[in-house]
């Protein structure tokens, strides 16, 4: 495993990746994206099988699929430090002529994103392709998504969701960015998730809860046992309870910074919660 | 006048089920899903051949066109079949982001288009999908017009790199395209009669009812320039320019709504190029309903004597 410190650095220079891209356009998800940084850093860097470079198919390596497509700034940084493409590119996110479109998009050409997402709700049947494409090949390697848990109220993850379990897809791990916030408020006011766990279960599925979803070595953790999980005919579903807005104190505890893009003195305020550590773009 | 044989009815989705076998014999990465609807999408031969490559995703369309667009990823050749109403209107923003905006090698194959499903009625009947497939950038969309033509279509859309919408139907309807797959080219239109009056351009089932109204026209004096315009996306503009510069008039027909249809494909072509009178063969913004296919196409004026009356009809705003 990585050092630690060296995860943590890497995770406080996306934070501020996601900040400065946001505040340079005056739009785009900061909360989501803040909330998700150590899952994403956790993954590139500690869990996923990558090779070098980057192909549509993936095969030979795993793949990961962004479903809820709005916290864009934290893949593109993700992305960006882990060697899909240069860094210096995060300056163009959200500018007309970008590779870097609002939600990810394949149009362009950016390496890293295999599927256009934005529209909620795609992304698990993509990776169900995927994985059962994996499957004919003999690819042993995985397929891991991330959805926000505002998006599980589209009609069809619970299609998928079905088929996964009925089908036994194994080589699959969804995880759920569960901060219990959407646009419109409270997931809980909007439309109640109710029991997700059981709801999970009660499909086939086998879920593992992650209550530290912002803590690196919680969810390096939680992803290993994850992994241990696959292969054994169920499909596997992370709960992963996140702060939305994490690590910066006045993006927390509240739903207000899901699409809005700090002032000047607030990019200020939040970067200096969130010291240089591997050098700004 | 070319005579047209037909070799015996057969319905176009037979043709579809036939090239989908043997694309499953010449191509290991073709791969097939159905949302609960193997029966009627003659699927069952490439399953028997192929188990491992077919997924039957039960009546969750959605989750189907999502699975075929990851299926590319891996390589992959996926036909994603069910009826034309389900395979367009049911999952047009996963066909938009999934498969159309990310640039996936999915082909959709829609059965059962168009007023010819008959009796289910206008829940099921789809007008409008030829004009949503369209309208997405990167789509091709073909509408072959009989068994012969179907299986070619569905051969060659494997070697198109990116995604097709194939639009066929339920009913059996006449054969007599040529048997030879090498002779259907994705884009290009077929010279099915050669004449000089009037320009009948079909697509789909209201081919073979072209043909039989330029022979009753032929019968009246009146030489029609018939052609076949299969794949409606991209469009031979060349040979439907060259027919009017001829004729100097044209009748478009097609089993689909003349909102967004062949017909105004057609006419977008002529009115940059070379404005020309045109008369519509199509259903009128419009639902259908319950009937057999024969009563539809004739009650919607969609047969021959209708294609008949139209074209007298051109003629006479020339």
């Amino acid at each position: 495993m990585a050092d630690i410190n060296q995860l943590k650095d890497f995770a406080t220079q996306v934070r501020r990746d996601i900040l400065r891209q946001v505040h340079a356009v005056n739009s785009g998800h900061p909360g989501g994206s803040l909330g998700c940084t150590e899952f994403l850093v956790a993954l590139y860097q500690e869990i996923m099988t990558r090779k070098e470079g980057f192909d549509m198919d993936g095969i030979g390596e795993d793949v990961f699929y962004l479903s809820n497509g709005h916290i864009s700034p934290v893949i593109y940084s993700v992305l960006a430090r882990s060697g899909y493409f240069p860094v210096e590119e995060l300056a163009t996110f959200r500018k007309l002529g970008t590779r870097l479109q609002g939600h990810p998009s394949t149009h362009d050409g950016l390496p890293g994103i295999r599927i256009a997402s934005g529209s909620l709700g795609q992304g698990l049947s993509v990776a169900l392709g995927t994985a059962q494409a994996k499957k004919i090949n003999n690819d042993d390697n995985l397929v891991f998504t991330l959805h926000g848990d505002g998006e599980l109220q589209e009609g069809q993850i619970w299609e998928a969701v079905m088929y996964a379990a009925a089908n036994k897809v194994d080589n699959l791990i969804a995880t759920v960015d569960y901060n219990g916030q959407q646009i419109d408020g409270s997931t809980e006011e909007v439309c109640s998730l109710g029991d997700l766990k059981g709801k999970f279960e009660a499909f086939g599925w086998d879920v593992l809860e992650v209550k530290k979803g912002n803590d690196l070595e919680a969810i390096i953790a939680g992803l290993k046992e994850a992994k241990a999980k696959t292969g054994k005919g169920k499909p596997i579903c992370i709960l992963l309870h996140t702060m939305m807005g994490n690590g910066v104190d006045f993006m927390m505890h509240t739903h207000a910074w899901h699409g809005k893009a700090p002032s000047d003195e607030q990019l200020e305020n939040a970067l200096s919660q969130n010291p240089e550590t591997l050098g700004d773009y | 006048m070319k005579k047209y044989i037909d070799t015996g009815k057969k319905d176009t989705r037979s043709g579809f089920g036939v090239g989908l076998t043997e694309l499953g014999r010449t191509n290991p990465n073709v791969v097939a899903l159905c949302a609960d609807l193997i029966g009627s999408l003659k699927m069952q031969d490439f399953i028997d051949e192929n188990p491992e490559r077919f997924f039957q995703t039960g009546i969750a369309e959605a989750n189907m066109i999502g699975m075929a667009a990851g299926l590319t990823i891996g390589g992959k050749i996926p036909y994603a079949g069910t009826f034309a109403n389900f395979a367009t209107g049911r999952v047009y923003d996963q066909i938009r982001q999934s498969v159309a905006y990310s640039e996936k090698n999915v082909k959709i194959a829609a059965s059962h288009a168009g007023l010819t499903l008959g009796e289910d009625g206008a829940t099921h009947q789809i007008l409008e999908d030829i004009g949503l497939m369209k309208m997405l950038p990167g789509m091709t969309v073909i509408n072959p017009c009989d068994f012969n033509q179907t299986k070619a279509a569905t051969i060659a859309s494997a070697e198109i790199d990116g995604p097709v919408y194939l639009r066929f139907g339920r009913p059996k309807v006449a054969n007599f395209t040529s048997e030879n797959v090498e002779d259907f080219v994705v884009g290009k239109g077929i010279q099915l009669q050669e004449g000089t009056d009037v320009t009948i351009v079909a697509t789909g089932h209201c081919v073979w009812e072209a043909l039989i109204a330029a022979e009753k026209l032929n019968e009246q004096g009146i030489s029609a320039d018939v052609i076949n315009i299969h794949t409606i996306k991209p469009l031979d503009e060349e040979i439907i320019l060259k027919s009017v510069a001829k004729t100097g008039c044209i009748v478009t027909c097609e089993e689909h709504n003349y909102l967004g249809g062949l017909g105004e494909s057609v006419a977008r072509v002529l009115s940059l190029n070379n404005p020309t009178p045109q008369e519509y063969i199509a259903t009128k913004d419009t639902f259908g309903e319950s009937g057999t296919a024969v009563e539809l196409m004739a009650k919607y004026e969609l047969d021959a004597p209708a294609i008949e009356k139209a074209a007298k009809k051109v003629l006479a705003r020339k």
